[in-house]
């Protein structure tokens, strides 16, 4: 067996399993975090939320799953066939293979890149093709006006919370995720995660990962009240799943982000206890509550204001931020500099 | 400067969204107000207008003697009435259609009424597959009076003070 697994096909098997596992448990993760979302927006709306579909409806989520598999694909007649049916496909692999540089728990990482962050930030970039191409292809006025909208937000907050990644970058000397969270492993517990030095830049990542995921506040790309659902209008059936499945795997994934560059992934809490993938589960779903509650609890911006806190508030400050930190950083300041690789 | 300062100060601490989380986390363990409905009803009035009926006197006798005001008076001309005598003499019907499809439940038939035949029971669970189903005969009409007697008669007991 061990022989097997140290040949090139043996090594394809065996990541083709972890591949798997990692996708499978992401999925079935997801439903209940759906499930979880309109669980929470419902308490706040003083509602019940879904509770017919097994015990409490929590099996909503498979019932939608459903749902969606069997209808009809509706391809307008003037759509592009080919990229219509390409964008949702390519939001939803994106998203997915992000996955597999973040590192659940100590060692727990399907390829540990030495330039994980970097990875990451590619394929985010590339998410806007998926928005792009479905508001295009649909060959349609409301789907066109929200893909323009999405990409112009995406663009403009990717620039903060690159400048934010590079702050974090500069404190741990790698770009590798594990070292991140590694180096954020102290005597202190909690008090040594990064999101203590790094406190400003914290919310603010967490502030841009909504637009950045077009949700709430800042959910122009589908304003339903304007563009009644941006650029999914004519999307329907599988291709609607899997934008939608797409869209809250990057939701998860940022919220797995924020964990991984400012909570300390793995690491528990309070110093003694036991570091594992349950803490990071937690911290990953706590962070998730709050994107629900977001939701659940604010207005949408206009488009001039969001335009103007991502250009005009958050990249100023972000900017400012990677200066201090690196002039922190150069003179050895306690918590800005913790190399883990090479210093 | 244009800025007052203590709303600078406001706007980056966030003290909006702060304030907004904890009212929004107020509202998150308040008892829920959504009734769970296919298994627990709101209250109804007596005088809800819901599925028609055709009621029967308590020996079993049809209370319709076809006097067709039903018909006159509806608005939706959704009642569709023929008539001939009985064998004893007696003038009833023959044919007592009501097309619930066109039926806007504003309840004139029943206030037409003289011997309270028809009249708007409590019941509005009755949804069906198809269009057809919705086209109610006499049978289906007098079924309905059966089923829904006791709640009927009650309503229009507690109904009578105010009429």
């Amino acid at each position: 067996m061990t022989e097997f697994l140290d040949t090139n096909l043996g090594i394809f098997a065996l990541i083709l399993a972890q591949s798997l596992m990692v996708v499978v448990a992401i999925l079935v993760s997801l439903a209940f975090l759906l499930y979880m979302d309109r669980k929470v927006w419902a308490a706040v709306q003083l509602r019940r939320g879904p509770n017919v579909v097994g015990p409490w409806g929590l099996l909503q989520s498979f019932a939608d799953f459903m749902k969606f598999m069997l209808k009809e694909i509706v391809i307008p007649a003037g759509a592009d066939k080919v990229l219509f049916l390409l964008a949702p496909l390519l939001t939803f692999v994106l998203a997915t293979i992000a996955w597999v540089v973040i590192p659940f728990a100590d060692g727990w990482v399907i390829s540990d890149l030495n330039v994980g962050i970097l990875y990451i930030f590619a394929i985010s970039s590339l998410g806007v093709y998926g928005i792009i191409m479905g508001g295009w292809a649909s060959n349609s006025k409301y789907p066109f006006l929200g893909a323009l909208r999405s990409a112009a937000q995406m663009v403009s907050y990717e620039v903060s919370i690159g400048l934010i990644i590079i702050g974090v970058l500069i404190s741990t000397g790698s770009l590798n995720l594990s070292d991140i969270v590694r180096a954020q492993d102290g005597r202190f517990g909690f008090l040594s995660w990064y999101w203590l030095p790094h406190f400003p830049m914290m919310v603010i990542f967490f502030i841009s990962a909504h637009a950045e995921t077009n949700r709430p506040p800042f959910d122009l790309a589908e304003a339903e009240s304007e563009l009644v659902a941006g650029y999914q209008v004519e999307y329907s059936s599988t291709p609607y799943l899997l934008f939608m499945i797409g869209e809250y795997m990057n939701i998860v994934l940022m919220c797995a982000l924020m964990t991984i560059l400012f909570f300390g992934g793995w690491l528990s809490p309070i110093p003694g206890l036991p570091d594992g993938v349950l803490w990071f589960v937690g911290k990953v779903v706590f962070f998730f509550f709050i994107f629900s509650m977001t939701k659940a609890i604010v207005p949408r911006y206009r488009y001039d204001q969001l335009m103007r806190l991502g250009w005009k508030v958050f990249l100023p400050m972000s900017l400012g931020w990677v200066v201090f930190v690196a002039f922190l950083a150069r003179f050895d300041v306690m918590g800005y500099a913790r190399y883990v690789v090479g210093g | 400067m244009g800025i007052p300062f203590d709303k600078a100060v406001r706007y980056f601490l966030l003290a909006d969204i702060l304030t907004g989380f904890r009212l929004g986390m107020k509202y998150f363990f308040k008892p829920k107000v959504t009734i769970n409905y296919p298994f627990e009803k709101g209250p109804l009035s007596p005088r809800f207008r819901g599925e028609l009926a055709l009621r029967r006197y308590p020996n079993g006798e049809e209370r319709c003697i076809a006097c067709k005001l039903c018909e006159a008076i509806c608005p939706a001309q959704a009642i569709t009435i023929e008539a001939e005598p009985r064998e004893d003499g007696s003038r009833r019907t023959t044919k007592f259609d009501i097309d619930m499809t066109k039926c806007i439940y504003c309840g004139f038939c029943q206030e037409a009424c003289p011997v309270d035949a028809v009249v708007l029971g409590p019941n509005f669970e009755f949804s069906t597959e198809n269009r057809e189903e919705l086209f109610y005969n006499k049978e289906k009409l007098l079924e309905n009076g059966d089923r829904w007697e006791r709640q009927i008669a009650r309503n229009i007991e507690l109904d009578a003070p105010y009429r």
